[in-house]
Formats: structure tokens, sequence, C-alpha cells
């Protein structure tokens, strides 16, 4: 009633003008009725009649009041249906006449403009979608979730996050010792294209593609939507739903009903990984693997064009199982702002969040690997010396200081220390290793924190921490990849052991150890081979020019019950070295450093390595952002960003093009804008087969 | 100045706009609390007589039509602020209450079977395969012609259908196939939706198969053990094939259930015409490579457990005839929930019908129900299996058959009913004894009938001369009406023939057997060598089902289908079986009960040459209830050939079946119909 009342002053006045208007016709009208009654009312002046009604309110409002609402809220939806039918009944161009009158003419979609020239759909086409953008729905659960079967508990509307959130984080969290579903929840991954075509109403993910492909002549039969539960762990996937099973059967299939072509392979974000494990496991023997036989990829795979692929992990993971600063992993960001700082939860909406993606296995899969020797340690980094002013509006800067071999004196003189992942205070984050006093936290011990019994609803492994624990942690003041791994052993260590059961963030020092057939390393470029199949391509696409998360400044975080301890420091700003809201920003997608995506098709695989022996050729594209030019363009068809390059028309073209048949030659080999290759070079990693002569910085 | 006057008056001089303008003169004669004018200017409640007064020369002057706009849009705001708050209401509303409600109405409801079974401890075994029928599978664009722009990806068929309302006659371009060839016309490409949304719900709201998953979900099961084996249900068996390898996949997918279930075989639960698409599966997979699946001889007897076929028309269904002879789509269960309305539209007048069935006889897939097996199944012109009355007139038995028939199975008196006269012309010929009836030879040449019409339908080339011969033969037996069609659709029928047949082998070794067209007539082809399979059919009783028509010639107009079922004949008495034109029979309303029994019953029973292996085979009916009350929205004891897929009983079986029950120990035979008595009337060498 209070939104309404509060529209009652404006009616009021409208109303009184109406009146006036009805009373100077009653006025000049008075002889219009020839009864002396109604004349002798009517010879009442306007004033008088004012008068009276000043009288009367306090018998009138109410009714009036809703009367008026009632009044207005019919004007609307008369001219809310009136444009509902005007919108209905304009042709179906319309809207992009519009567009073409106010931004030129469009330019064709690249499926529209490669079918004028004359390309058809050859390779059958499967699709790896990556985290959070597949489709998941409920087979079973528990009663508050009642009504729910079959819907989606995730992508989609979300409608039940919002009615029910608690029940659906309980649905949608894995059990904690397993990493498999809680007794009595199924929660299963949406199969067919549908389950990653729109992650969200009107969120395209594989829309775009899709619908390109389609104007070539794919269609359900050639393409093949390769969907798993992206919470799992890789292998888990196999072990629950036969995902990995359903894949081989499913390529197998699309190989044989396209007459032998082979598949052209399009994985996205932590797809790409998922494929790698899948093209061990597809070639491993029967009872760990999946029995194809040596030659299995090189049968049944073109090529491998993996989009935003984070081959080494991601920092901003760290951030994730950290302190559940999800910032803004890619997708969740069309939801989060409303979700996350939503009052009605306060913090615990956070730690829910917090202990529901910590049992997900698969977000451990995004740690960043290959620790010091990739990431940089505490004094060097691979990407030390880049200018951090990589914005749209200096880019041609950059791009002159990029040939002159990166003079940027400013940045140079204070360049950041991405590798301190991790940095307790901006000082830290800044001073110079000699000066950095540290103590281990490793040993420390963690004491019982008196207050912890009331979080017990929310469990996150920090209340087991204590205050000695977490004051040990921040003590250790800065954490570089290698130490990143230890700190969350130490802070979550039930976590981390379900996840090195599954995952493994080392570098190899001898391929033909053994140890290396079990799967947890088949997901980890820098500790598996690629199969023995020459004839594959890997490309690696991905995105450049926006700022991307790839080193944290931490506080503690005000001591208060049941919150989470750390907190990224949003205080920490310094223009010269990319520290924004504590966050110091590369080259990148948004989500995916450079380096991740880039660096195993730049150096690590290119030519024959030990990680590559039969030479599969791999090709670099990057795709530089450009914002959409204005609103009508939606999310843009320049995009560079992780999850919106999808739409992105060269990116598109360039996939159609292989799929329709072409080679990495024919695109033009490497397409790059960024320093990719220089910042390769500063890598160490031995690349040949002999026996190691350690050499580490 | 009295009441009425002032009312007329105002009646008189608004004379602006009639619609408003009659809400406006009620509203002031009735109840002047709605009259906008006294309500806004807030004397209304001051004094009702002299409101009384004022009203009148309000009315007169300038006031008018703003108190029409106004009337209007305090009534609709009115409304909807009702329909917002209720929705609220609806939408805070927990989900229990309307459970509530309905178990306070009608007393506790019986678990759903999923839950019962669960209780008893049944688990998930045998992953388990759907097969949809004709027109509940999604159908989806992915190529289309400049009218369906924006439409990539959505369905044309299933869902909504809210490109229908909107475009029809783009959408008819769209869903029709070449006639030719009987494929996509070139530049469109309608594809199959797949996975298990491609007929959970055929439209929003009415399911098909849903209630089946839920229930199966109960038990255990989930997305990797079922399997939507979803197809293009317009194409001809064989058509699948060849444009999507729909085949090829479903053998893949099925062998992918065995090895991910370790080596448990599928259940197979086909509906409708997914029946004889499985038959023709079956055959296909066994075949060698160039022309089949090249599964090998034993590949059923590796991979499936048991077929139940639910609503099956094995033998065709004689509802089909009256489609493909005029459109005359009374009731296709599925349709139904969007046709009464479509269909007796006027804004497309009589074309609609045309349209529709130009684009009904472009799909192949509706000759695979075409009654098969002829008059030795359906019965001649003075017998059919259904009445007892082989040697006698139809008037001297009826008496007995309808007493012998009775019991639960009856649902009409038979008296006078000659089934095996599919079509008649006028209800005197499909009464008459044969040897009365003079008949006139239609296979005559045609005189071309040189209208210009813009809808082909192979009716105008017929010319008047050859409709009249069509009528004057008078009665067509299941035998003789394929001849019909023939004449009266020659291009139609060449295609569905290359891709059809309907008669009985004679013998079954005959390598021209091979051809893929006999694949799913059951009477053409031998089941596939594996004994341990189980065939059910399981089926609908008890509502009347479409067996025979009562035809007449349209007045004659250029451009109208020249043929219609005379509706206005009715049976002698209350219950005969003869109601608006068209005789039935027991059975799902779409099938009749010998095409979905006898095989089961008779021809597959035991060893017999359609089944060298001895397949065990059950019959399984269903009596049909209408639901108690309209809570229970389809019923959960119905028995109509689509929502016999919510039946609780059918449900358990099936559910029994998949986690691992055997024909005999869910009861073997169920049967409320005469099935076995008319199988045994029928004259077939096993």
């Amino acid at each position: 009633m209070s939104s309404l009342r509060r529209r009652k002053p404006i009616n009021e006045s409208s109303d009184s003008k109406h009146n006036e208007e009805e009373e100077d016709e009653d006025h000049d009208d008075v002889d219009a009725d020839g009864d002396d009654d109604v004349n002798g009312k009517n010879k009442k002046t306007p004033s008088k009649i004012k008068k009276k009604r000043g009288e009367k309110p306090p018998k009138q409002p109410k009714w009036s009041c809703m009367d008026t609402c009632c009044w207005f809220i019919g004007c609307i939806c008369i001219t809310w249906w009136l444009l509902l039918f005007l919108y209905n009944a304009m042709p179906a161009s319309f809207p992009q006449y519009v567009t073409e009158a106010i931004t030129g003419p469009l330019p064709d979609p690249p499926g529209v403009k490669l079918k004028k020239e004359g390309l058809e759909a050859k390779h059958p086409v499967v699709f790896v979608p990556g985290i959070v953008t597949g489709g998941l729905e409920l087979w079973e659960g528990r009663e508050c979730a009642e009504g729910l079967f079959r819907k989606r508990l995730w992508g989609g509307t979300f409608g039940e996050v919002y009615k029910r959130p608690l029940c659906w984080v309980e649905h949608m969290s894995l059990d904690n010792e397993t990493g498999l579903d809680p007794c009595g929840i199924r929660v299963r991954p949406v199969s067919g294209l549908v389950a990653a075509d729109y992650f969200a109403p009107g969120y395209f993910v594989w829309a775009v593609l899709i619908a390109n492909l389609a104007r070539i002549g794919y269609e359900d039969k050639t393409m093949y939507m390769a969907a798993y539960d992206w919470r799992l762990s890789f292998q888990n996937t196999e072990v629950r739903d036969q995902t990995l099973s359903r894949i081989k059967s499913n390529i197998e299939l699309l190989v044989a009903t396209n007459g032998g072509r082979k598949v052209v392979v399009i994985p996205h974000s932590m797809g790409v990984l998922y494929f790698l494990h899948f093209m061990k496991w597809v070639e491993a023997p029967a009872p760990m693997g999946g029995g194809g036989g040596p030659d299995w990829c090189s049968k049944h795979i073109k090529a491998v064009v993996n989009i935003g692929g984070p081959f080494l992990g991601v920092p901003k993971a760290i951030a994730g199982l950290f302190s559940a600063e999800a910032k803004d992993i890619a997708v969740a960001r069309a939801l989060a702002p409303g979700f996350l700082d939503n009052d009605i939860f306060q913090f615990q909406t956070l730690q829910h969040v917090m202990r529901m993606s910590r049992t997900w296995d698969s977000t451990m899969s995004m740690i960043p690997r290959g620790g010091n020797t990739i990431w940089g340690g505490l004094d060097w980094s691979p990407e030390e010396g880049n200018s951090c002013a990589k914005k749209g509006e200096k880019k041609n800067e950059t791009q002159i200081a990029d040939q002159a071999g990166s003079e940027n004196a400013v940045c140079k003189a204070k360049s950041a220390n991405y590798g301190r992942i991790i940095s307790f205070g901006k000082d830290v984050a800044e001073a110079p290793s000699s000066d950095i006093e540290r103590i281990d936290f490793r040993g420390a011990i963690k004491g019982h924190s008196a207050a912890n019994t009331t979080c017990r609803d929310v469990w996150t492994e920090y209340h087991d921490m204590g205050f000695a624990g977490i004051k040990a942690v921040a003590e250790y003041k800065t954490y570089t990849a290698d130490s990143l791994v230890d700190l969350l052993h130490f802070v979550a260590p039930k976590m981390m052991a379900r996840g090195t059961a599954h995952f493994s963030y080392g570098v190899a020092d001898n391929l033909d150890d053994p140890q290396y057939k079990h799967y947890k390393y088949w997901s980890n470029p820098l500790e598996t081979r690629l199969p023995n199949a020459p004839d594959m391509e890997i490309y690696s696409l991905y995105g450049v020019g926006l700022p991307t998360e790839r080193a944290y400044v931490y506080k503690l975080s005000p001591h208060a019950e049941c919150s989470i301890p750390f907190k990224i420091d949003t205080s920490a700003d310094d223009e010269d070295t990319c520290l924004r809201d504590g966050v110091y920003s590369v080259d990148g997608d948004e989500t995916v450093p450079v380096l991740s995506a880039g660096f195993m098709c730049a150096k690590g695989w290119r030519g024959k390595t030990r990680f590559n022996p039969s030479g599969i050729r791999t090709y670099i594209r990057e795709y530089n952002h450009l914002p959409p030019a204005n609103l009508l363009e939606g999310r843009g068809t320049l995009s560079g960003a992780h999850v919106d390059i999808m739409g992105n028309f060269a990116l598109i073209e360039d996939v159609i093009r292989i799929a329709a048949g072409a080679s990495g030659e024919e695109l033009g080999g490497d397409q790059v804008y960024s320093k990719i290759f220089n910042w390769s070079e500063k890598i160490n990693l031995r690349l040949d087969e002999e026996i190691p002569v350690h050499s580490s910085r | 100045m009295s009441k009425p006057l002032s009312f007329y008056r105002s009646y008189f001089l608004s004379k602006t706009m009639s619609f408003l303008r009659r809400r406006n003169g009620t509203d002031s004669s009735k109840t002047r609390v709605a009259d906008p004018n006294i309500k806004k200017d807030g004397a209304a409640d001051d004094d009702k007589k002299k409101d009384e007064y004022k009203i009148p020369q309000r009315r007169n002057y300038g006031s008018k039509k703003w108190s029409c706009w106004d009337n209007c849009c305090w009534f609709i705001g009115l409304i909807c602020s009702i329909w917002w708050f209720c929705l609220f209401l609806y939408n805070t509303m927990p989900d229990s209450i309307p459970q509530f409600v309905t178990m306070a109405i009608t007393g506790p409801l019986p678990d759903p079977p999923g839950v019962k079974l669960r209780k008893e401890g049944l688990m998930a075994n045998h992953p388990v395969v759907l097969v949809p029928g004709v027109v509940t599978g999604g159908l989806e664009l992915w190529e289309g012609r400049h009218c369906a722009e924006g439409l990539l990806g959505k369905r044309l068929w299933g869902g909504s259908f809210g490109e229908f309302y909107k475009r029809p006659l783009c959408w008819l371009e769209h869903i029709s196939l070449d006639n030719d060839t009987g494929f996509d016309p070139p530049g469109i490409r309608v594809r199959p939706v797949t996975g298990l949304v491609a007929a959970d719900y055929f439209a929003t709201g009415y399911f098909v198969w849903a209630v089946v998953i839920a229930n199966l979900a109960h038990i255990g099961y989930e997305e990797k053990s079922l399997y939507m084996a979803a197809y293009d249900w317009r194409l001809s068996f064989q058509n699948t094939e060849i444009r999507d390898q729909s085949l090829t996949r479903i053998k893949s997918n099925i062998e992918l259930l065995v090895a991910t279930h370790g080596g448990k075989k599928v259940v197979v639960l086909p509906h409708s015409m997914g029946v004889q698409y499985f038959l023709h599966f079956m055959k296909w997979v066994e075949t060698p490579a160039p022309r089949g699946g090249g599964g090998g001889p034993d590949w059923c007897a590796k991979h499936i457990k048991a077929i139940m076929n639910i609503g099956a028309p094995f033998l065709g269904s004689p509802k089909s005839i009256a489609l493909h002879f005029s459109i005359e789509v009374r009731d296709i269960a599925a349709l139904r929930a969007q046709a009464p309305g479509l269909l007796d539209k006027d804004v497309l007048g009589l074309q609609t019908f045309k349209h529709l069935m130009r684009m009904f006889r472009t799909w192949d897939a509706t000759f695979s129900m075409i009654p098969k097996g002829g008059e030795t199944i359906w019965g001649g012109l003075d017998w059919s299996p259904e009445t007892e009355t082989v040697n006698n007139s139809a008037k001297k038995g009826t008496d007995n058959s309808t007493r012998n028939t009775g019991g639960n199975g009856n649902i009409c008196n038979t008296k006078g009913v000659n089934y095996g006269r599919l079509i008649s012309f006028s209800k005197d010929w499909a009464e008459t004894h044969s040897s009365k009836i003079e008949r006139v030879d239609f296979k005559g040449d045609k005189l071309t009938n040189s209208s210009n019409c813009d809808i082909w339908l192979e009716y105008h080339e017929m010319g008047n001369r050859a409709i009249k011969a069509v009528a004057d033969h008078k009665v067509y037996t299941a035998g003789s009406i394929l001849d019909l069609l023939h004449y009266v659709a020659p291009k139609l029928m060449a295609r569905g023939a290359s891709h059809f047949s309907y008669g009985i082998a004679d013998d079954l070794d005959d390598p021209k057997y091979d051809e893929y067209k006999y694949w799913s007539n059951p009477l053409e082809t031998k089941l596939p060598n594996a004994p341990d399979m189980e065939i059910y059919s399981l089926y609908g009783v008890g509502l009347p089902t479409e067996r025979g028509y009562i035809y007449k010639v349209a007045p004659p107009s250029d451009c109208s289908i020249p043929f219609q079922i005379d509706t206005s004949v009715d049976g002698d008495s209350e219950d005969s079986c003869l109601k608006g034109g068209v005789f039935s029979g027991d059975g799902d309303e779409t099938v009749p009960i010998i095409s979905a029994g006898f095989m089961c019953a008779k021809g597959w029973r035991g060893k017999t040459r359609f089944n060298p292996s001895g397949i065990r085979t059950y019959n399984r009916e269903y009596k049909h209830a209408p639901p108690a009350n309209l809570l229970e929205g389809r019923g959960t004891q119905s028995g109509s050939h689509v929502d016999l897929l919510g039946n609780f009983a059918l449900i358990e079986d099936v559910l029994r079946v998949a986690a691992g029950a055997t024909g005999e120990d869910i009861g073997g035979d169920r049967v409320y119909s005469d099935i076995f008595k008319w199988s045994e009337r029928i004259n077939i060498k096993l």
C-alpha cells in the first residue's frame, strides 16, 4: 500500500484539475436543465465547492485513492498492451533496420558471409562447455525441492535461487568427503545442445556459434555438446555418470555417421582441461581409462580448438577458494551483483557460497599450475616490465612501447611483483624480497576459537583454524604459486585432500615415471604428453586487451563471528603498478591471463617437445578486445572477454573455417597482439627429453 | 427528470464508441458508484440525490468521452490489481497446498507408482529406451525461408506453437515435406529435437512421457539410464536413417546404454507409431551393412530385454484412412489440445482443411498407419472379427453378439454394424447385406478438372466423374481401400507404397521380404531370433474408437475436398455404435483393440511363422476410467491413446519390468476385452 499511497498526491493534483474543468462546464450550462434544485446546486461558485471538498477528505480519501490507483494501473496496462500489440505486430526485421539506421549497415554474421564464400559443413563439431556455463537439473531432491523435478537448478532463470536460497545451496553442494552428491540428492547435467547454448535467458554462451555453424549446414546430428557435471572432478564424472564413455561413444558415432570425417573439438574455459583429461583417459587401458587404444585421438580428432583455455590455471581461482571473492567469474557476473550484496543474507551469503564452491572439486582444477617456474617467484615474473596501461585508449602507446622493447620507464621502475600472487598489505607486495621477514605458517598450531560453535550451520574450514592459525597465515606475508598450494592445504585441509587426489599442480621431471599414469595428472599439461597424433592440430584462441586478475593484496578482515577472516584489500590502489582495488592485473580476457592461455601453444607444445612428442602443430590466435560500439550491439561482436568472446565474429569465422576443413596454415598461422612469445621466453622450462639438470630460479 | 430518461439521453448522445458506450450506459443505470465523474470530484458520497441529478448534465457535455476512458481504465486497473494480487498469493503459496486441497476433496491420493515401488525396494536396473510416436515428438528449425527469420533453433512442432498462430502459412511451408522426395524442400531443414525434452511434454502442460520419466526417476533412473529415441516422425522410417542416421544413432546409443550399465539389456518403450518404428529398427539392425545396421543376427538378443509396446497400432488404425481421405482429424490424441480452435477457425475458411491435408499428405510416416492385413484382419463385407456374424446377415446375429461380447468390454450396441466396411457411402449401404449391393467399379479413367486452386491436392485432378465413380462403389473394405487411395491420390500412394506394405506374407522366406518396405509390417516379417526377449502389448480399452465411416459426396465447389464424413448419420438407438457418421469399436480412442492386441494375442503367441524363436508375448489391457474430478487433470486411470502414459497401473508394470521383473512376475496377460475370441475368428496361417 505504501507505494500506492505515495502516488496519491500526483493524482490528486490531476484530479483537482479535472474537477475545475467540470465545474466550469457546470457553471456554463446551468440552463441546460430546467430543474430548480439542480440550478441551485450548480450556481455554487467553484470556490465554495472547493471549500466543501476541503471539508470532505476524512470520508473520501480511501475510496478516491483506490480509485485513482485503479485508474492509473488501468492506464498503464492499456498502454502496455498497446505497446505489446505493436511489438508483436512489428515485422521481425524492424529492430535490425533501426540498428542499421543508427550504426550503418551491420557486417554479415560470419556464417552468412562464409556461406556466400561457398563453405559447407564438413567435420562434425564437439563442444565442451566450461565451468558454470553448463546447466544442471534435479533428478531427486529433498522435501524442500518438491516440484522441481527435471527443472534447472543451474542455468536458465535461476528462479528457484531467489525463492528458496538455502534449499538451493543444499542441492547444489556436493558431499564434503566424497565429492559426489549427498545422499538423497541427484543433480545431473542437462544434455544436448540446450545444455549450454544460453546460460541465463538472453545471455548466450554457445548459441551464437551454433547459429553460425547452422548457417553453413550444421545441425543436430553433426554437432554434439559434451555436457558434463562441472562441479565434479573430471574422473568422477566418469565414475558417477560415465560421461567420458558417453563422449567417446558419441565422437565415434559422429565420425561413423559422417563418412569417417574426424571431429573438430571446441572446448571452452575449463572444458579445455576436461578435454585434456579425456584425451589421456580415452587412450589409457580399460580399468582406469577408456581403452580406445593408442591411436584413438589420431583416428577421431582433426583439431582441438581451445577457446579461452586456462591451461595453467587462473589466479582468480585462488581468490575464489581463499575468500570466495569471485569478483567476476565471468558468467556469475550476470547474477552476482544483486545476489552477493543482498542484505538479507549479509555475510552469510558469501560463506554459503564459499561452502558450496569448496565442495566443487572441479574448482581445484583451476589453481595455478607449474608453480614458480611458470608464475614467477618472489622477485620475478614472466610478465614483469609489463605496462599496465593496457586500456583501450592507450592502446597505441603500448604498441609503440612493445616495438621499442618495452621501455615504459614508469612501469619498469615500479614494476609489480606478479609472482607474489597473494600479499598481506600493499607495502609487502612492493617491497624487495630481502626486506620481507616471513614466519613460516606451515607448522603453526591451529588454535580453537571459542566462538565457533555458533557457526556450525555454515561450515567452512576457517572455523577450525582459530586465531593462531589465521595470524600465522597473515605473518607469512607473501605467497608465490608454490607456497599457495601449501597455504590452501593449511587453511582448508579437507578440501585440498580431496583436490590433490584428483588434480596435480607441478611440473614433471620425468614423464616416463609410472606415477604419471594416474588420472590426477591427466589434466595438467605440464605432467602429461599429448597423444600420438601428428595430424592433429591444437589451437589456442583467446581474448586480450582486458585487465585480468593476476595477484591480490589481502588483509585480515575485522573480526566477527562466522565470517571469512581474509578479504581482498580493496583500498589498495596504485596507478603505476596496475594495482586497483587490491588486485594486480595483467593482459588477458578478464579471467584467464595471457600466460595461462598461451604458454603451452607458444612454447610448451611448440614443435617437438617432451610434452608433445609427436609434434602436433599448435597455433595461437588472439582477439583484441573492443567494447561494443553502442548498446544495440549487446555484448558486442568484437569482444575479447572470457565468455563474450564466443560471440566474437573473428573467432567464429576461424572456428567455422576449421570446421569446414581449413588447416592452421590456411587460417594464417599465429595471430598475436600480446607479448606472449616474449614472456614465454622468460620461462625457464626444460622441453627436451633429457634427464634434468636441475635449474630453478 | 426521471432516471430512465437520463439514461436514454446519455445513451443516445454518446455515439462515438459503441463498445465503450455500452459499458458506460449500464454503469450509470445500475450503480453510480462506478461512475468516475462522481468519484473523482469527491462529491459522490455527499448527497446521493444531488448526484442523481447531476449525471445527465455531466453526460451531456464534454466529460462523456473522458468518463468512458476513465471507466475503462478504472475497470482494467481493478482487474489487473486483483490479478496481480492473486498471482502474488499463488507464488507465495507453499507447493503442497494444491495437493492438500485435492486430498481434502477426494480423500488421500494414492502414491504415484514410483514412490510406491520404491518403498517396496525396487531399484533402477535395466536402462530404458523411449520411442515416441507420431506427432508427439518435437521438431525444430535449422534452416528456413525468409519468412521464418529469427526462428532458428526454435520449435516448430511441440512446445507452445507460438509461431503457428503468428504466421500460419510460413509454418505450413516449413513443416510440409517435398511431395516428390518425401524429404525437406530445398532451403528448409527441420530436424527432430533430441534428448528427453523431445517428447516429455507435447505442448506446455500436456504431458506425453513426463509422467513415466518422473516415476522412473523415483526408483533411481536418470538421464544416463534413459534414452529418448527421437526421430523425425514425418519421414518414412527408412528415410530417417538416410537423412538423419536416426537408426544408427539408436543402435549406437543402445549399445552405449548396455555398455555403461554393466551389460544389462535395455527395456524399450515404444508408443503409438514408435511401435512400428521399432519393429523396423529391429529388422534394420540385424540386416547386413549396406542396407541395414550390420549388427549381426543376435544383436536384439544381446541388447534387448523386453519391448513394452504402448497403444500399439501394429496393424494400423482406420482413423488414418479418414485422415488420408478427407483430413477429418476427429481427435488425433495430441492434436486435440490445439485443434478445436484452429480447425474450425473461420479466418482461413475451408482452406484450413486443405492446407492441413496437403501438409499431412506429404508426411510419409502417416502411411504406416493404414490398416494392414486387408480383409483377413479387418473383416470383409459381411463379417468382422469383432462381431459374431460370420455366417449370418448382420441383423440376425447382433442380439447374440451384443450379449456375448458384452460384459465389461462392450462400449456400445453393435447392432447392425458391419465393421468390415471401413467406408460406406450412406448409411443404407453400411447396413445392407452384401448380396443386395450393386457396386460399380471405380477404376475408370479420370477427367481432369482444370480448376485453378492454389493449394495443390490431387483431388483437383480427378474430375466429377471420377468422384461419382468413387461414390458409386458404395462400400470399401480394408482390401479395396488401398485401391481407393491409389485411385484418389496416385502420386501420394506411389511414394507410400515404396516405403510401406500392407499385405500378409504367404512365404516369409521369399527374398523380396528383405526389402525395407516390409520391415514395419508384423505380418510380413519375422521377429528377431531372441528367445529371451519379451514382447508386451499395453493398451487402453473401454473407449469408443473409430472403426468405420459413412461418407457423402460434398456439395461440389471448386477447390474443396469432395468427400466428407456424413455427420448427420446416427444409429437407431441411443447406444448405437454409429454416431456422427462413425462406427466405433472398443479401443483407446485411436487404435482399435484388434490392431493393438492381435499380434501378441495370436500372431506371435507361441512359436509361429512370424515368431520363429518363440519370444514370449503378453497382452496387458487397461480399462479406461475417466478422472474422478477436474483436479486430477487427465486422470491416473485413463485408457486413451496418449493419456495412457499417465496411467498408474501401466506405469507400475513398466517400472517392474524395468527393475527386472518378467512377464510372469507381473501377472502374465491381463485382459478385459474379447481380444482372444476375436483373434480366434481371424483366419490366418501361423
